[in-house]
């Protein structure tokens, strides 16, 4: 009994691929009309009619393996990347991942219209498993285009994160022999890592003899994040520089103390301006008023 | 203790150094919401990110339990960090300033402890971990809920 069901579950797949194959014109015709395509696809009718036939070309050879169920069947290979670029310019302008979904179900009553044309006796067992293979087909269709609309945004992220680390930790160069590095935001061990080699790197490229690590942007001063600004100073002061930690808020400091943190060994001046003039004074360097302003 | 109102109970996830951000972030919204002043979010966030880093690291990731305390017209904050992980053997040695069997500065337990009101450990070897602390906000001296 087993064996036969199987036959007809692949009878009536087959079935399917044969309509998908002879129907192909005109369910694309159809679709091309539809906010999905017609909305993405802005250049010409012909274009969403074209990305039309490709999607019930993957449709066809989907249905032809028989995994009607499985959104990870080869079949939809080759209209993956076009269906999210298609999901990706609809939630660009503002739709909701459930309104895109909605978007994608919306395709299927018109092939299901096209299909129930097929069959004289609307009744008769071939046309409802027909009908029913086609609505399971289109919801992993619509699975498939959720699934590359949630991998884009994957991407994104993990994108975002790399660009964070890079762009929160810039070395400036405040005077000849001066580099600062103002800290914002959460000084994890990879962060401060980031900050530490482009650190030594600048000490280097710049000849800098003065160090400034300001910390007003970082909220939270933990002992990880103590320790981390004490293996930076310590690095720096082998590299022969020396290292002001500068921006300690008052809650901070509080904090700090009763944490039982020694940073005694580490210089710090209240704001990066006291960190800059204490520097610059290091250097012999006198920044006054001119004597005919006085 | 207060009564809790389980209403107001939030459970954050600590599997991840991203779930820490987002700890600190938590218990920094819920500290701001009870009023409490600026050096006392600082110190109670400070000590969950102690804590919670604790749970990460030595407990190999748990949560954290957020929980609104009303006492007497003063509200509090407790904070809850739980792991399976295998436990504290020696509490005391570990409550030590100093002492970590980590790479740390060894300040995470004894540091946060000094940094809230009330702080309670449940730990056995092979039983995991629970550290409960609570900050009340009315705990502020005079003169610094004066210039708050």
């Amino acid at each position: 009994m087993q064996l036969s069901e199987q036959e007809t579950v692949a009878s009536s797949a087959r079935a399917l691929t044969g309509f998908l194959t002879r129907r192909r014109e005109q369910i694309a015709q159809r679709w091309a009309d539809v906010p999905l395509f017609r909305s993405v696809f802005t250049v010409s009718r012909d274009e969403a009619v074209e990305a039309c036939k490709s999607v019930v070309d993957a449709l066809a050879v989907v249905a032809s393996t028989g995994r009607l169920e499985d959104i990870e069947a080869p079949g939809f290979d080759t209209v993956r990347e076009q269906l999210g670029s298609m999901s990706g310019s609809r939630s660009r302008i503002g739709l909701s991942p459930a309104r895109i979904a909605e978007e994608v179900a919306a395709l299927r009553p018109s092939v299901a219209e096209l299909l129930r044309a097929e069959f004289p006796d609307p009744a008769a067992t071939e046309a409802t498993e027909g009908l029913l293979d086609l609505t399971i087909l289109m919801g992993t269709l619509r699975l498939v285009t959720m699934q590359t609309a949630l991998s884009a945004g994957e991407e994104l992220i993990a994108r975002q994160r790399q660009q964070l680390h890079e762009v929160a930790t810039p070395v400036i160069n405040l005077w000849e022999g001066i580099v600062a590095v103002p800290l914002i935001g959460t000084l994890d061990s990879a962060r401060s890592q980031v900050v530490m080699e482009s650190l030594l790197q600048s000490i280097v490229t710049q000849r800098a003899r003065y160090v400034i690590l300001d910390i007003t942007g970082v909220p939270t001063v933990d002992s990880l994040v103590a320790q981390h600004l004490m293996k930076t100073v310590a690095a720096a002061r082998l590299m022969g520089a020396d290292c002001v930690v500068s921006g300690i808020r008052p809650a901070t400091a509080q904090t700090i103390v009763q944490l039982g943190i020694d940073l005694g060994s580490v210089l710090t001046r209240a704001s990066l301006a006291d960190a800059l003039a204490y520097a610059l004074r290091h250097q012999d360097i006198d920044v006054s008023a001119r004597a005919s302003l006085r | 203790m207060a009564a809790r109102d389980p209403a107001m109970t939030i459970r954050v996830p600590i599997r991840s150094d991203a779930d820490l951000s987002w700890v600190r972030q938590q218990v920094r919204r819920r500290a701001a919401e009870l009023a409490f002043g600026l050096v006392q979010q600082t110190k109670l966030v400070t000590a969950a990110s102690e804590l919670a880093r604790n749970t990460l690291v030595y407990g190999g990731g748990g949560h954290m339990e957020i929980t609104s305390l009303g006492h007497g017209g003063t509200d509090g904050l407790c904070l809850s960090f739980v792991d399976d992980g295998p436990g504290i053997r020696d509490v005391r040695l570990a409550m030590t300033d100093g002492y970590t069997t980590g790479d740390g500065l060894g300040l995470g337990l004894s540091g946060a402890r000094r940094l809230v009101d009330e702080f309670t450990i449940d730990t056995e070897p092979g039983r995991g971990t629970a550290v409960t602390v609570i900050t009340w906000a009315a705990d502020l001296p005079v003169a610094e809920r004066a210039v708050r």
